[in-house]
């Protein structure tokens, strides 16, 4: 565990650097405020509505869940590489049962347009 | 006691500073280079007009950003617009506790034996520094270049995560110090039996770096900025800094899995032994340096794609080829005696 100390200590650092240097910046810096300022910056045409009453596409979504299941995926993989050498041609077996599951399911969601943007 | 707090407070934190201040005067830097090799690149003179040069472009670019008023707009959520640049600049920086910049203790903070997965976990939080910066803004492309952003950034996760693999398949061990030794115990770097996964892994660590040609996120020809459009001052800065923080941690990272990270090219050929003249540490970041070249040639030669186009590449070739190519090298390591 001894080796996790740095990291702690890092951590710690990489915390106080952006808030050191905020407060310095806020000692230094200019401030003149105007009610235009406070306006979002969107090419200087009148505001009509704000981002947070906006839509946008739902396919985000469905982004973020294909992701989370590769990605849970690619966890597994970890153990498995790292001792792929001592499993052998079982273990690579194994490994490629459990991918052709993943890989139909991948293949799934191709065919029904999930990759399809636009 | 004394000695105790030395060994794991006082000489890593003494090295901790010394890699703040370093990657901070590096980032500065870098900006030049780019900016001075971009200007080469289209027949142009570059900054050269506050010191010899332009040499002292980054420092003047840094006291304005202090001086700079820092707006926070009016419609902003105020807390979450503050806490996106903190959390995009901590896992930056952070990473760097991880990696070895050459054989000795001395040249890394400290070697964990899941080095690897670390790297992975940490700089994808990265993700949310970019996110909630832009839904905070309210501004409707802060808010389109943080969604962009993230899509962008998680879709690539999954290829890179494949190739990272390959060279764990090859290495045998998820540290980054003896990932290198690996390297040195086989004689060559994993770049030869590993090339599809470099690919894979460069282009992957491109897009997730938000650079040209996957700089959609922040297209300045459509979405002014993008997920920093509001931010000012020096909020503004630690995206910047982030942004070349993170090009530094995919550049060293390739070094470390796929070009040896501190040994010489061919490290078991006696004949080019003469190459150790040069320090193991000089050779990581010379290697380091030429991946931030390509980034940065990249940006002066390819257009930018579309974004369906981006995620086509992602999900449909990216993912497939690092896939079959994990088998192909799985394959011949699982086989009996197999070795690469």
């Amino acid at each position: 565990m001894n080796a996790y100390i740095p990291i702690l200590l890092f951590v710690l650092v990489a915390v106080s650097f952006p808030i050191i240097t905020l407060l310095i910046a806020r000692a230094l810096r200019a401030g003149k405020p105007h009610p235009v300022k406070n306006e979002p910056y969107e090419c200087g045409v009148p505001v009509t509505s704000l981002a947070h009453e906006t839509r946008y596409s739902v396919r985000y979504y469905l982004i973020a869940v294909l992701f989370v299941i590769f990605d849970v995926e690619t966890v597994f993989l970890f153990p498995w590489a790292v001792l792929l050498d001592r499993l052998a041609l079982f273990g690579f077996v194994e490994m490629l049962v459990f991918l052709a599951i993943l890989v139909a399911g991948y293949v799934y969601a191709w065919r029904k347009g999930a990759l399809q943007w636009a | 006691m004394n000695e105790l707090l030395w060994t794991y407070v006082g000489w890593p934190l003494l090295k901790i500073l010394v890699i703040l201040l370093a990657l901070v005067l590096l980032a500065a830097y870098l900006s030049w280079f780019e900016r001075k090799l971009l200007a080469y690149m289209q027949i142009r003179l570059g900054p050269n007009r506050v010191g010899p040069k332009g040499w002292l472009q980054p420092i003047a670019d840094a006291l304005k950003l202090f001086v700079k008023e820092d707006l926070t707009p009016g419609f902003a959520e105020k807390f979450v617009f503050l806490l996106g640049p903190v959390l995009i600049i901590v896992p930056a920086l952070v990473v760097f506790s991880v990696i070895p910049f050459g054989p000795s203790p001395h040249l890394f903070i400290t070697d964990v034996n899941i080095g690897v997965l670390f790297i992975l976990a940490v700089s994808s939080i990265g993700v949310y520094g970019i996110i909630l910066g832009g839904w905070a803004s309210n501004n409707k492309f802060s808010l389109m270049g943080g969604l962009r952003s993230a899509a962008q950034m998680i879709s690539y996760e999954v290829p890179m995560g494949f190739s990272v693999v390959t060279v764990l398949i090859l290495a045998k061990s998820l540290s980054l110090v003896r990932i290198v030794e690996a390297q040195k115990q086989a004689g060559l770097w994993f770049v030869f039996p590993g090339f599809v996964a470099f690919l894979v892994y460069f282009i992957c660590g491109v897009a997730e770096t938000n650079r040209n040609p996957f700089d959609l996120p922040e297209a300045e020809s459509e979405l002014v900025a993008g997920y920093h459009t509001e931010y000012s001052g020096m909020k503004f800065a630690f995206y910047f800094l982030a942004e070349y923080a993170n090009m530094v941690v995919v550049s060293s990272l390739a070094t470390v899995m796929f070009f040896g990270g501190w040994l010489r090219p061919f490290p078991n050929v006696s004949a080019l032994a003469f190459l150790d003249v040069i320090p193991p540490l000089v050779w990581f970041l010379l290697k380091v340096a030429f991946f931030l070249f390509l980034y940065i040639w990249f940006r002066g030669t390819f257009p930018r794609y579309r974004f369906d186009q981006l995620m086509g590449i992602g999900w449909k070739v990216l993912l497939p080829v690092s896939l079959v190519n994990l088998l192909v090298v799985a394959y011949f390591v699982s086989l009996p005696g197999g070795q690469v």
